[in-house]
């Protein structure tokens, strides 16, 4: 059985890195009596397959995981359990159930909204600066591959980009679909080709998106069944 | 954790996103606790002076940090010292030392207090304090600034840190934290009276508390002639503090679990304290005694209970010498059979360097076979009957047998260069053993290799070797150049060595006076932390500061001490006879090895009868296989109890 995690990351714990909120998962798995299936081999490792990853420092209301269990659970009972399992500042969404056939988190995702808050200039400033990009036929980035350095057009990757005002922090926001079918447009990568300059205080991923060109859902909706976690009162 | 914020957290916060790894400045562990802090509280903030990664998995922080919260009015916090980095960036910003637990500024707490396990760790605690906002020199404190307390194996000889420490507690931490707590806590609650000077003055009531601005230190030109209190109610000698029962103190119950990587990520369970194995270059072994184990069926719960709470898939059972452990097969038999504990590898971090211990670690060890450790010391067995670890070159080989024959492809190989006696034949000795091994393992796997990682010695407080003249710089950058030639008629052989200008100074400190303070201060000034990191130490910069302060630093670390030397911890006690260790040190240079007491008459080191304390052993007869120490033959196992003439000392082997 494939169980397909949906959960959120925020505050301090979001400048813990991929690496780190794998083996958390890891040990919260076995601490929840979840039975994880292992790989063959002389060392086995848990199935876990993990869709992209998120950079340190970055929030994200909407993060995935596959788990393979060696036997049938009950979705209900696995969500009450991880989600007391988990550290403060990982919250376990949802439990889904995936098919066997399903196709990987990391190739299914076709692009993510983030929500980018930037400082250094004004809203105008900055909406210009995302509407020349817009305008642009290719936008050109120094990138490495294999450590040479390459230039790659982001331009078909910047799907939707709109500029707001954020009440709470008075900072401009973007709100951006980045694409990541070819090689995933990170955000500090598209802040880097504003110009003026900006930094982005905080990035966060809202969406991951799995389209297929007509229609586009998110991956908890690629379930056969789900069951949410609730937190108790406590 | 995620919700609660302070406004330090708030200037923090924007710093974390310019820094490398973040994550060793948010808290949030499993086990990681947000105390309350009311008014009257003694509020500890217990600091590693090394970084996050190094600091957490300390034990002795742990169960310190456990405590304190536990007692009705203590509450404990932590603090890593920061990177470089974000050193710089606070230092721009106003922002102080903090707590990790809550984001409290240091200076909200009353006491900061460090765990010292290495001397190259000083001019970190001295940045930490001042971080902290804290002056760093007792003198220069008032009223509200921080206490500085320290504890640890360093401790044994804190007087290079006297001008800087407020109070330094010997030994176990177990007991007297409680009781620093109480005496911090009646003072604060009758309004301070008498200010900083009483309260330490209080302190020095308390058995285990040194306070060195309480003492002055004698010289005649540059011998020392005494360190002696400044008042008749300070005790004239400091003893070290020892629990005696380990069983009574099952800590940490909930061991912090890293949401980053750390070293030793993996469940500890300490299954003894002390070592009686007596080798002599060993500072842990002299200073910890006597044994104490704690009893098996503890050892399973908290394994147990350990395993549930945190998911762990290893656990390490911890002590200077776990092969040792009376209880170690009904352990391992009773975990293996936890369902609690499916897929748990247990590690054996001291593995004993004999058949028997790989067995052991072969029955443990799940999963991929990469490497296995052995530590023989050194590479002869005339050179190492002077340090007294009784390794026979059967024992090796049987291990490194044991160990590629039964899947493991690599071995490495602990070994300390500069002993005292050290000829260049004992030297090449270590490559002599490592090609052996070599030789071994290519009769299992083609594959085999070979590490040997050496490390030059330097000679600490409180053991045989203390009257030892440490190696120059020069003769252990030779004796590195004649293993460097041996590495390159060894094939299958790894040669890692350990830097000779960090063993100078870590020499230095080791046996240094209060005259090496202003060097560690001037180090410090001048950019110096983070000295345990190779890319950080620099040697000329200590030489500078010492010949600054008009320190001789040859006179410190290569001279050799005469029966008559007044050591600068000669008013402190680990409970060992003077008489004794001399003894070990004129057995040493005739070449005599010393049994180990846990199962044969007692030598009267003065450890446990000085106390009124025992050994705690659970069984009466040695473990099964090793020869090293027990008087035992390899091949007789655990049957044959000892039998050796009190007091008298026989050469071994």
């Amino acid at each position: 059985m494939i169980l397909r995690l949906r959960f959120s990351k925020q505050g301090k714990i979001r400048f813990i890195g991929h690496r780190d909120v794998a083996r958390i998962f890891e040990r919260s798995l076995r601490v929840a009596k979840v039975p994880v299936a292992y790989s063959e081999g002389f060392s086995p490792r848990p199935k876990l397959s993990f869709g992209l990853a998120l950079s340190v420092g970055y929030e994200s209301d909407n993060e995935y995981l596959d788990v393979s269990t060696a036997v049938d659970v009950d979705l209900a009972e696995v969500a009450a359990r991880l989600g007391a399992a988990l550290p403060d500042g990982i919250d376990l969404i949802e439990v889904g159930e995936v098919a066997r056939s399903r196709t990987s988190l990391m190739e299914a995702v076709t692009s993510c909204d983030w929500a980018i808050d930037v400082d250094g200039q004004d809203l105008d400033t900055v909406q210009a600066s995302v509407d020349r990009l817009l305008a642009a036929d290719r936008v050109m980035i120094e990138r490495e591959r294999k450590g040479k350095p390459v230039r790659d057009d982001i331009r078909p990757d910047l799907l939707s980009l709109k500029v707001f005002m954020h009440t709470e922090t008075a900072t401009p926001r973007i709100h951006a679909e980045l694409g990541t079918e070819s090689r995933s447009l990170r955000p500090a990568e598209f802040v880097s080709v504003l110009e003026p300059p900006v930094r982005a205080t905080s990035v966060r991923r809202l969406h991951q998106w799995i389209s297929d060109g007509m229609t586009r859902i998110e991956p908890h909706e690629a379930v056969v069944s789900r069951a949410a976690h609730t937190k108790c009162a406590s | 954790m995620s919700t609660s914020t302070t406004a330090l957290w708030n200037q923090l916060e924007p710093l974390l996103m310019r820094v490398e790894k973040p994550a060793r400045y948010i808290g949030g562990e499993g086990g990681a606790q947000t105390p309350i802090h009311n008014d009257g509280d003694v509020a500890w903030l217990f600091t590693y002076p090394d970084t996050y990664e190094v600091g957490l998995p300390n034990q002795g922080l742990q169960i310190l940090y456990e405590i304190v919260n536990e007692s009705p009015h203590g509450v404990a916090e932590r603090s890593y010292a920061p990177w470089t980095d974000l050193e710089a960036l606070m230092r721009a910003e106003g922002v102080p030392l903090f707590s990790v637990d809550t984001h409290r500024a240091a200076s909200a707490f009353d006491i900061i207090a460090f765990n010292l396990s290495a001397e190259l760790t000083y001019t970190n605690l001295l940045n930490c304090v001042d971080l902290a906002g804290t002056p760093v020199r007792t003198a220069d404190r008032g009223l509200d600034d921080l206490f500085v307390i320290v504890g640890g194996h360093c401790t044994y000889n804190p007087e290079p840190l006297a001008d800087y420490v407020d109070a330094v507690v010997l030994g176990d931490g177990e007991e007297v934290i409680s009781e620093i707590t109480d005496a911090f806590h009646c003072w604060k609650q009758a309004g301070r009276p008498g200010g900083r000077e009483a309260i330490l003055r209080e302190l020095t009531t308390i058995v285990g508390v040194y306070v060195p601005s309480l003492y002055e230190a004698v010289y005649d030109g540059q011998d020392l002639l005494e360190t002696r209190p400044l008042f008749d109610d300070v005790p004239a000698r400091v003893e070290k503090r020892t629990i005696a029962d380990l069983g009574e103190w099952p800590y940490p119950k909930t061991p912090l679990v890293p949401i980053t990587d750390v070293v030793h990520d993996r469940l500890n369970v300490e299954v003894f304290r002390g070592c009686t194995r007596g080798c002599r270059f060993c500072q842990a072994g002299m200073i910890t005694r006597p044994v104490r184990e704690r009893p098996a069926e503890q050892v399973r719960e908290m394994i147990s209970a350990g395993v549930a709470r945190a998911g762990y898939d290893e656990v390490a059972l911890t002590s200077l010498s776990t092969a040792d452990f009376s209880g170690i097969e009904g352990v391992i038999a009773d975990t293996m059979n936890d369902p609690n504990c499916s897929n748990l590898s247990i590690s054996l971090p001291s593995l004993r360097v004999d058949a028997f211990g790989v067995d052991i670690a072969a029955e443990l060890q799940r999963g991929r076979r990469s490497g296995l450790t052995f530590a023989p010391e050194a590479g002869t067995w005339r050179m190492r009957q002077v340090i007294n670890k009784l390794i026979r070159e059967e024992d090796l080989y049987g291990a490194v047998e044991s160990a590629f024959s039964q899947g493991w492809r690599r071995s490495k190989l602990y070994f300390l260069t500069g002993l005292p006696t050290e000829t260049d034949e004992d030297t090449r000795g270590i490559f002599e053993l490592a090609r052996n091994c070599v030789k071994i393992g290519k009769h299992h796997t083609s594959g085999a290799s070979v590490t040997v990682s050496v490390g030059g010695f330097v000679p600490k407080p409180f053991t045989p070797f203390q009257w030892f003249g440490q190696n120059t710089l020069e003769e252990l950058r030779r004796k590195i150049g004649v293993l460097i030639d041996e590495n390159r008629k060894s094939r299958g052989v790894q040669f890692k060595w350990h830097d000779a200008e960090a063993t100078l100074v870590e020499g230095l400190l080791s046996r240094g006076d209060r005259r090496i303070g202003p060097v560690i201060e001037t180090v410090w000034r001048n950019g110096g932390t983070f000295q345990e990191w190779s890319e950080h130490l620099d040697l000329d910069r200590w030489l500078d500061a010492c010949a600054e302060h008009g320190i001789d630093h040859e006179w410190y670390v290569y001279r050799h001490r005469t029966e008559d030397e007044v050591f600068p911890w000669d008013h402190l006690s680990a409970g060992l006879h003077k008489d004794f260790l001399w003894q070990e040190w004129q057995d040493a240079l005739a070449e005599v090895g010393l049994e180990d007491c846990r199962w044969t008459p007692c030598y009267d080191c003065g450890a446990c009868t000085g106390y009124g304390i025992e050994h705690v052993v659970a069984s009466a007869t040695p473990p099964a296989g090793g020869s090293q120490g027990t008087g035992q033959d390899l091949a007789s196992g655990g049957a044959v109890p000892v039998t050796l003439l009190s007091k008298a000392r026989v050469p071994v082997g």
